[in-house]
């Protein structure tokens, strides 16, 4: 018994030296860390830095595509492929770079904003929780994408076939991705996606265990907020579509590298196996990065409408049913490889159902907002711009369910529309709105309302006129990824290329922004969002204390 | 395997004229294009243009007397229409469509999907633009409290269902009509992907595979095709008969896919994948590679030729093959695609290869 005593006095010395706001020295708290908000803010960092990167790629791509004719490839194949670059290398350039715009936006800045960013520094807070259940497991998860991101970039020097990098497209597909491209670029590529997708799971078991053990008294299932809802369903996602990826792209790496043929019919395999097992992790992964983004809308417009969010239960449980349905739907990605009429019907009906949950949390965003007492700061232009172009990027998402109007639409701008009005103009929306609202709260500063309001109006007039016209030239017939058409496409591919003219600008704005809200920033009280701000991180200080919520709060 | 030798053989023949003949088929097309309007309807050389079928038996007939003497013309290049069977510069809808299939599925699309998906939006955009309006602060400084309405919250999950459902009803039908199978009297044409060109092979009527590649910038403009659409050799195909597209590939994954005919089917590699449809209209289709299949992927154009069925049997003697009822165009015979201007080893290379 005394020795129990003993140990108690111990720990209670050992606490008094580690209060609430005692921070360790800079290479322990930023490499060694294990704080939830540390860990976040370090994503945060991250992602922004991919996003630069992704979006760079971008404007490369719309430079080239803004008219007709190769003319800036073979200059870039250059830095590449060495000064005797070919044409060919200059067209497998092309398949690298937006084999790296796809794959760095999706795993590298979605993702880890998301999820790793605003998932880690707000779920634990939103819960009553004082960190994340395991934060050793969380540094390793955020550390794990550091090799990832320099296996992807450092591919792209290496040999991957008819050029250096690796140009299969996001999706890897076999046989381009095993016979069809020589080389280690792909082999590191893959590399990359496996030590990301064991990064993504590592984080999914830590958010389960922390949603489902570490909630403060009284704060059961169904009074979470909407927005650690939102990261449960997504982190139950990544824990069962991840390992399929990863069984997917090992299977892969062994037909690359020893002789096996899981995808090579002519050894017994089948290169459709790929796309089953790609699409099954592919179709939640799309899941994956909007959902959370459904979490910050809700939070956000409950929040600035002043209403508490209507329809709650239905709001939780359509993001539960949008995640079961989207482990049925994955083979809308294949309509056209030769299926079934029986399969493809399913796939078509299936798809179709995923409209029901998600025509329910757009109902219910207009009807928090109705009756509210609306102020209009940044964070919730951005959601109102979220729900309706989320809306216009669902209808499209309809129109392809539609296995035989997908059999013309497959593979063409259409699709490439669509998904960047879900994701580009979705999921980025729901990011720029989540780090204007949560801004102040992690940095204890205010941004600029100002200019704020005019990197949306800027982002969104440009996203639009960029992303819009792909639509008509998917319907006109374009296939996607290519990167020189004929003729009839050059008018929209000329607006859309000055689209992200725009669309760079607004974001040069948001950078401005950024700056000036660091260094000069008003500061931030602990709730500057007024009485709508009902969740937890509003009772805390701007920035929080180092370590919150030593005492548990204690929710009604 | 004596047999496969003397098709490849006979593959590589039938190249070498139409190498050795490019700048002549070219200056034919030329003057085709000047002459007859498209459809072409007949060929200008020909020694009976009302009737090529005829002429084409004819011809059979003669050669069996004078072998070397009588040849099937392949009918002259059509030249393809502005804006028909290719996109439009500035076009925001589908292409038009020439197939029933087509049809249907384009109707589903611009009478059905666009006016509801337009309605949704435009209707979404109304009601956040007026509860932003009459919601907005200074309109409505205390904000209710009502977080639930069972009837509204019923209303807008069910609304949904009929809509799905009123769009579910004709899609599964328009699946059901594009998987109809083929007649048996339908023409099979065996289509193969590669790295990066396509090869057309005419089993029923016993013609070889050819390879189909991109036309240089140059050639396409002298033709007055569009440049990264028009091949030099076209799928060439009946108007008014059901055809049957088995496809596959040979390397990678490519996607055999013209857009005015609602075509889209992967070539997969180790598979077979079947698609049938009827063109009703003679035409010049075109359609690109529609799978990410290597650099270049955006290289690798399709045009398929529609032509009446008489000109389609003159073109399928011209190439050595064989009508059903066993008319065959005698050995050696061969003529060229029209128009071939494959860049490739000169003729006398190709001719001399010995197997």
């Amino acid at each position: 018994m005394t020795t129990i005593t003993a140990d108690h006095h111990g720990d209670h010395a050992h606490g008094h030296d580690h209060d609430a706001d005692h921070k360790p020295a800079f290479f322990q708290r930023w490499f060694m860390s294990t704080n939830h908000k540390d860990i976040g803010t370090l994503y945060l960092i991250f992602a922004i830095i991919a996003g630069i990167i992704g979006g760079a790629i971008s404007g490369l791509m719309r430079a080239e595509l803004a008219e007709p004719g190769i003319q800036y490839l073979q200059t870039w194949a250059r830095f590449s492929d060495g000064p005797s670059a070919t044409l060919d290398q200059a067209y497998h350039l092309w398949n690298v770079l937006i084999t790296a715009h796809g794959l760095i936006m999706v795993f590298f800045m979605v993702m880890p904003a998301m999820i790793g960013g605003f998932g880690n520094w707000f779920v634990p807070i939103m819960i009553g929780a004082p960190d994340m259940a395991f934060p050793r497991m969380n540094n390793i998860s955020f550390w794990l994408l550091i090799p990832a991101f320099a296996l992807l970039l450092g591919s792209t020097f290496v040999p991957g076939g008819t050029g250096n990098g690796a140009g299969t497209g996001w999706t890897v597909y076999a046989p381009l991705s095993t016979s069809g491209s020589a080389g280690p670029a792909v082999d590191m590529a893959i590399l990359s996606l496996h030590i990301a997708g064991a990064s993504s799971i590592l984080g999914a078991i830590n958010f389960i265990t922390t949603i489902l053990n570490m909630r403060a008294p009284g704060m059961t299932l169904h009074k979470m907020p909407l927005f650690v809802w939102s990261v449960l369903v997504t982190a139950f996602l990544l824990l069962l579509a991840l390992p399929v990826l990863a069984a997917a792209i090992t299977m892969l790496l062994t037909d690359r590298n020893f002789g096996t043929t899981f995808y090579d019919a002519a050894g017994g395999g089948d290169p459709e196996l790929y796309q089953h097992l790609f699409w099954f992790f592919g179709h939640p992964e799309v899941y994956i990065m909007i959902l959370p983004g459904f979490g910050i809308i809700s939070q956000i417009v409950s929040t600035f409408s002043r209403k508490p969010v209507f329809g709650y239960l239905g709001m939780a449980y359509a993001m539960v049913a949008i995640g079961v349905v989207g482990f049925v739907v994955w083979a809308h990605h294949m309509f056209t490889t030769g299926m079934s009429v029986n399969v493809k019907m399913y796939f078509t009906a299936a798809t179709m159902v995923i409209a029901v949950p998600t025509g329910i949390k757009i109902f219910s965003w207009i009807a928090t907002i109705w009756g509210g007492s609306i102020s209009f700061k940044t964070p919730m232009v951005w959601a109102l711009g979220f729900i309706f172009l989320f809306t216009v990027g669902g209808v499209t998402g309809v129109v392809l369910a539609n296995g035989g109007v997908d059999d013309v639409l497959h593979d063409t701008y259409y699709v490439v529309a669509h998904f960047h009005y879900v994701l580009s103009l979705g999921a980025v929306f729901g990011l720029f709105a989540g780090f204007y609202y949560w801004f102040p709260k992690m940095s204890g500063k205010m941004y600029n309302e100002f200019l704020g309001q005019l990197h949306f109006w800027v982002f969104f007039a440009g996203v639009n006129l960029l992303f819009f016209p792909m639509h008509f030239l998917g319907l006109s017939g374009m296939p996607r990824r290519y990167p020189d058409y004929p003729e009839a496409f050059a008018y929209w591919n000329g607006i859309a290329s000055h689209g992200y003219e725009i669309m760079a600008a607004g974001m040069l704005i948001f950078f401005v922004n950024l700056i000036w809200s660091l260094a000069a920033g008003k500061k931030a009280e602990g709730n500057p969002w007024g009485e709508g701000a009902t969740t937890l991180e509003w009772t805390l200080t701007s920035p929080p204390p180092f370590h919150q919520f030593e005492t548990l709060p204690v929710v009604d | 395997m004596m047999k496969v030798k003397s098709f490849i053989l006979a593959g590589l023949l039938a190249f070498a004229p139409a190498m050795a003949m490019n700048g002549q088929a070219l200056a034919q097309n030329e003057a085709a294009a000047s002459v007859a309007a498209t459809p072409v309807d007949a060929d200008p050389k020909s020694s009976d243009p009302g009737a090529p079928a005829d002429s084409a038996d004819a011809n059979v007939a003669n050669v069996s007397a004078a072998a070397p003497a009588a040849k099937v013309a392949a009918p002259p290049r059509m030249k393809p229409t502005e804006g028909i069977g290719m996109p439009r510069p500035g076009e925001i809808t589908l292409q038009e469509q020439f197939t029933d299939t087509g049809r249907t599925a384009r109707w589903l699309h611009d009478v059905m999907l666009v006016p509801i998906i337009t309605i949704i939006s435009i209707f979404v955009l109304v009601l956040m633009l007026y509860v932003m309006w009459r919601y907005r602060r200074a309109a409505n400084p205390v904000p209710s409290k009502t977080s639930h309405n069972t009837v509204i919250e019923v209303v807008w999950t069910v609304v949904p269902v009929l809509i799905l459902l009123a769009i579910a009803v004709p899609s599964i039908g328009l699946l059901a009509d594009q998987y109809r199978p083929a007649p048996k009297d339908a023409l099979t044409v065996k289509v193969t992907g590669y790295q990066w060109y396509w090869g057309y092979e005419y089993p029923d009527a016993g013609i070889p595979e050819f390879v189909s590649n991109m036309l240089p910038e140059d050639k396409a403009k002298a033709n007055g095709e569009p440049y990264l659409l028009a091949p030099d050799n076209r799928l060439v195909l009946p108007v008014g008969r059901p055809i049957k597209l088995i496809i596959t590939g040979a390397d990678v994954i490519h996607s055999f896919a013209v857009p005015s005919l609602w075509v889209k089917m992967d070539a997969v590699p180790g598979r077979l994948n079947e698609k049938s449809f009827t063109i009703d209209k003679p035409g010049v289709y075109y359609g690109q590679c529609s799978e990410l299949c290597g650099a270049r992927h955006a290289f690798m154009p399709i045009a398929i030729e529609a032509l009446p069925p008489a000109q389609f049997d003159q073109w399928v003697l011209s190439q050595g093959g064989t009508l059903k009822g066993g008319t065959a165009a005698p050995a050696g015979q061969m003529g060229p695609q029209q128009g071939s201007a494959l860049p490739g080893p000169p003729a006398s290379d190709a001719g001399t290869t010995t197997l």
